[in-house]
Formats: C-alpha cells, structure tokens, sequence
C-alpha cells in the first residue's frame, strides 16, 4: 500500500533543447547524407544571390529620360537592370489607356476604398456591419460612377481604356466578391433538400468547372455576341468579369462545400431545435464555422482568381502584365527590356498574393475560438 | 390505449397517438402512444437501440414520423415550416453532446435565439441570458466560449440556453451521458432545481434512475421501439411488472 499527502511542485522544462548551435546540429547537420545536402544548397545560394542582387540593385539603373541610357556606347545592354523602363512608363503601367488629366478618378476611388476598410480592422469600431455593408453594396457604385465617369459632369472613360493594375484589381476584387456571394449560394443549393435546387446547382458547378477558363473568356467576347440581337453591344469588360465569377463561383462552392460538411449535425439539430429557420441557422450558425474552416481553400481559389485576371488579354483588354509585355513590350523606344517588366510583374502579384495569404493567417488565427464541438 | 386516439385534450402538452417511425425498412417506432400532462415530469429509459431518443427527437420533428399523431399543446405537428419555427420555440431541446456553437461566446450562445427568433432587444436579452446563467451557477463564464469550459458546465450552458426560450416543455436527450462521472452530479443538480420549481413540462431519456427516483411523475420503458412498462417511479422500481423491465433494471442496478 502507498500513499501520499505531499503534492510535488512544478519545475522548468529541461534547458538542454535549446540555441542555436543545438538548432543548427538537429535541422542542418544531424549526419553525413544532411550534412551534404546543406553545404551543397549553401554553395547554389552562394552562387546564385549575389548575382542577383548585383543585377537588381547594385548596377540597376532606376531613372532615365531614354533608353540609351541602359545601353553601352555600342548599343549592347549594360549589365545591370533597367528599372527605368518602369520608373519611365510608371504611369502606363499603372492606368492603362486611362486619360492622365482623369486618373485622380481612380485613385480618390481606391483611396476611398482603403479609409473605409482600415477602420473595420479596429475591434473598437462602431457599427461595423453597416460600414461593412456599405464597403460591399453601396460603394462599388460610387467607384463604378467615379471611374468610367457619364453623370456629374465626369467625363466618360469607356472600359477599354481601363488598364494595368488598376485593371487587373477591380477584376480581382469584383471577381472575389461575386464569386464568393454565388459560391457560397451555390454550395447551399447543392446540399439541398429540394431535388430542383440541388441538381441546377450540381449541374452548374460541374459545367463551369469543366471548361477552361480562357474558354470562357472566349465564348463571352466572341461567341456571346453572335447570339445576341445585331446591333447589341454589350460591355467588354461586364463580360469578362461575369464569365470570371461564373468560372470561379463553382470552384468557391466546392470549397465552401467542403466546409459545410465538416459542421457537426448536432450544430444544424441545436439551431433548428431553437426555432431558427433555415437562413438565420445557416448566417448565424452555420457559415460562420463552415467559412472559418475553409478560409485556406478560399484563399486558394482567390490568389488563383487574382493570377487568372491575366487571361483577360486575349479578348483585348489589357491588365499589369499585358501592358508590359505587349504595349511597353512593343515599343520602339524600349525594345529589349522585356525581363525587367516580367520581373516587376511577377513581383507585383507575388506582393499581393503574399499579403494575401498573410492576412489570411492572421485571419484564422484571430477566429480560432478553441475547440471545436 | 384505444382511448387516447378519441381524446385530444388542450390540457395535454404533449400527446403522441399511435405513432410509428421506420428508418427505410427497420421499423424504430411501434404504435407509440402517450399523454403527458402540463407541467407533468416525465423520465424514459430502456436499452441502447430502444427507440427512447427517436421518441423525443420526433417530438420536435428533428426525426419524421410516418405514421399516426404528435400533437404539442393541442396542436398536430404537420411539417410545416412556419409552424415548426413556432413550435420549436415552446420546446426547448438539451442534447447528448450539448451542441453549444463554438464560434460564440457563451452570452451569445444564450442570447441568440431570443434576438434573431423572438425579436426580444439585445439587452433584455443579456439581462434574461445572465439570469439563467445565475440559475445555472455560472454566470463568471458569460464570456468564454464554449471550448474553454469542462463538459458538466457546457452541458449546464446549453441547459440555460434552452430556457432562455422561456420554453413551455423541455426535451432532454441523454444529458448526462457524455460527461465524466464527476460532472454528472452538476448537471443533474441543476436537472433536479428545475423540476422541482414545477410548471416546467419535462421529458428526460436517461440512465440516471436516481435522478427518475426524485422528480419523475412517470417512469416509461422501452424496448425495441415499444413502450414496455410504464408506471409512477415507486411502483416502477419496486415493482416492475413485465420480465424486459425487471431484466433491465436488475442490470443496471447490480453495475
């Protein structure tokens, strides 16, 4: 028999798991084949970054009037990286087509747009529905009026002349947006009880997602216009993006989906056993989980939606890379710095991309209520 | 048991009429026939696979029936959307697995159907939500969430959740099952408060007998989807009439 009255303490963990040397011992040397393979990518880095990094910045040149200026006295390119042949064409790349003396239309718009949203990452702010609201019903209409202009005096800038990045980010965002809303209605249908709702939605999905995207895009400007009535015209971009929220609409649902059949039962038996109907159970208790559980899936499908808006150039309509590659591309005065340009376009969906799956993160882990049911 | 399909009487809160239930062939209900009286307490028990949930859950019409009669406060239950949302709001439901939502926090669990169902303003709401937790004993939890409490205390959340309602009949499926035996006592406590106060028409499926022993005006025992026995607890424990009953009961007393 054993007993014991003494409660023993709590010590501190053993330190020996600790530093750097112990780091680099268990993660990079712990054994000969390891130990090969480190000192093999250090020697590829060692060869690789420098290079780089003298390319890119050290004999960069970063403004010029011309393009003479990147180029040696025999017409050769100089060693390092022109980046004023975006410094030079910033604007272009920037706006597209868009008329200078309109272009503060755009930026008040996206200026409008980010003061609205910074204060819905505030815990504190008040109302933060109604602004949320007003963020995704009302002001698209303002920025819709603000940018392609026709009322209030605002000289009209028809939707060709939208380029670049401002281009490729109100597809990505009107994109996201409705993709989400259908997506989400979508992936409802498909679990419903209703033999009608349920087979449209499947048939849907299982359409969209079966044809490429660039055939999309075709069909909405080459084909779509045959059947309409002649002398219909009906806007180059509206088509586009609705064909991009139908594409990507299918993929958000079978995401969403996912996430709908990860709830327990016992959450959709508790919230119709307090007399929820099916709408309040599914916005206030079903969503909200299934939404949270999926925010990695939908955060791929975006990041691709936002890649994808690229795909837009073969109906004519040119975004950040398809003004850099084929107007800037073309141009006489520029001929030769097409690297620099595909560089700096890879660098600007990366830096979006990458914040968006940052805040992604942050994202989960500030919903993170612990365990679920 | 003929006479019960003759009479629907407004005083019953609940009258099941020869109800029958089948899950595709296997037939889970047979003929069930009840009557329970307003503010009546009432305790079903009866092995796993009995057909004890499948009643109660029919009641709120998570489970369909497919034969005869449920009537709740005089009023058959037909399916309806509208009068299910109604209906459900004067039956209140406490789950085997408490099924908080663990997305919110505990006052926004006990404060959510009074807003979005009744219509009751949020601060009314909080008021009645922390008088319920009061009654519960935990109102320093009000906001935690869900997955930071001990099973007896969810359990006991989702209790109060079910009475902020303000429910005329409550349905308790299993409550205690899921706990560790040291949380059970919590739960039955609070179980034990709200029967005794009265008013409160309660149904229970559980294994709890001495929890049926103190408050059960009847004792119901069912087996393979029949009401076997069913008697008033001092006759049903010291008495028990048919051989499936007293075959139970020796069962589980004896462990």
């Amino acid at each position: 028999m054993y007993v014991t009255d003494k409660i023993l303490p709590e010590l501190p963990a053993p330190s020996n798991s600790k530093g750097i040397v112990h780091w680099l011992k268990t993660n990079l040397f712990n054994g000969p084949i390891n130990t090969i393979f480190t000192l093999l990518a250090a020697f590829v880095l060692y060869k690789v970054i420098p290079p780089a990094i003298e390319w890119a910045f050290i004999d960069a040149i970063w403004f010029a009037d011309s393009s003479s200026e990147c180029k040696l006295a025999n017409g050769d390119r100089k060693d390092g990286a022109c980046w004023a042949f975006i410094t030079n064409r910033f604007d272009q790349i920037m706006y597209g087509f868009y008329p200078e003396a309109e272009r503060w239309r755009p930026n008040l718009a996206g200026i409008m747009l980010v003061l609205l949203t910074i204060p819905l990452f505030f815990e504190k702010t008040p109302k933060k529905a109604w602004l949320g609201g007003f963020i995704l019903v009302i002001f698209p209409f303002i920025a819709f009026v603000l940018i392609r202009g026709g009322y209030f005096g605002l000289e009209q800038v028809d939707t060709g002349k939208w380029g670049g990045l401002m281009l490729t980010l109100i597809i990505s965002l009107v994109g996201i947006l409705f993709a989400l809303l259908f997506g989400t209605i979508l992936a409802l249908g498909r679990r419903s009880s209703m033999p009608i709702v349920k087979s449209l939605s499947v048939v849907f999905i299982e359409f969209w997602r079966g044809v490429p995207l660039i055939t999309v895009l075709f069909m909405s400007s080459v084909m779509l216009p045959l059947f309409l009535p002649e002398g219909t015209t009906f806007d180059k971009l509206a088509r586009a993006m609705i064909g991009i929220i139908l594409f990507q609409s299918a993929y958000v649902a079978e995401v969403v989906r996912g996430g709908l059949q990860a709830i327990p039962k016992g959450q959709y038996e508790a919230a119709a056993a307090m007399g929820l109907s099916y709408w309040k159970s599914m916005f206030l208790i079903i969503l909200p989980q299934a939404m949270k559980l999926v925010i990695p899936g939908l955060v791929n499908t975006f990041i691709a939606l936002f890649k994808d808006t690229t795909l837009v150039l073969i109906i004519g309509l040119f975004d950040l890379l398809a003004i850099i590659e084929n107007v800037l591309g073309a141009d006489n005065a520029w001929l030769g710095f097409h690297t620099e340009g595909l560089v700096f376009a890879a660098f600007v969906f990366w830096m979006f991309c990458f914040s968006l799956s940052r805040y992604s993160m942050a994202l989960e882990r500030k919903l993170d209520t612990g365990h679920r049911n | 048991m003929t006479d019960a399909q003759a009479s629907t009487n407004e005083d019953y809160a609940i009258q099941l009429i020869n109800m029958n239930k089948w899950y595709g062939d296997f037939h889970v209900l047979k003929d069930i026939n009840l009557n329970v009286k307003e503010g009546e307490r009432i305790v079903i028990c009866g092995p796993s696979g009995s057909g004890k949930s499948t009643v109660i859950r029919c009641i709120n019409h998570l489970e369909e029936h497919q034969k005869g009669q449920i009537l709740v406060n005089g009023e058959e239950i037909t399916g309806d959307v509208k009068q299910l949302e109604r209906l459900r709001t004067d039956v209140g439901m406490c789950f085997q697995h408490f099924n908080l939502f663990p997305h919110l926090s505990i006052l926004d669990n006990l404060t959510l159907a009074p807003i979005w169902v009744k219509k009751t303003p949020k601060a009314e709401a909080e008021a009645i939500a922390m008088k319920y937790l009061e009654r519960v004993k935990i109102p320093d939890q009000a906001n935690k969430y869900p997955g930071q409490l001990s099973g007896g205390q969810q359990q006991r959340v989702a209790i109060a959740r079910s009475l902020c309602m303000d429910p005329k009949v409550m349905l308790f499926d299993e409550p205690t099952s899921a706990l560790d035996p040291e949380m059970i006592s919590e739960v039955l406590d609070v179980m034990i408060e709200l029967a005794n106060e009265g008013g409160m028409t309660m149904l229970c499926v559980t294994h709890e007998m001495g929890f049926a022993k103190k408050v059960a005006d009847r004792v119901i025992f069912m087996d393979a989807g029949q009401i076997i026995e069913e008697n008033n607890p001092e006759e049903f424990f010291n008495n028990p009439q048919s051989e499936r009953t007293q075959l139970f009961l020796s069962q589980i007393i004896d462990h």
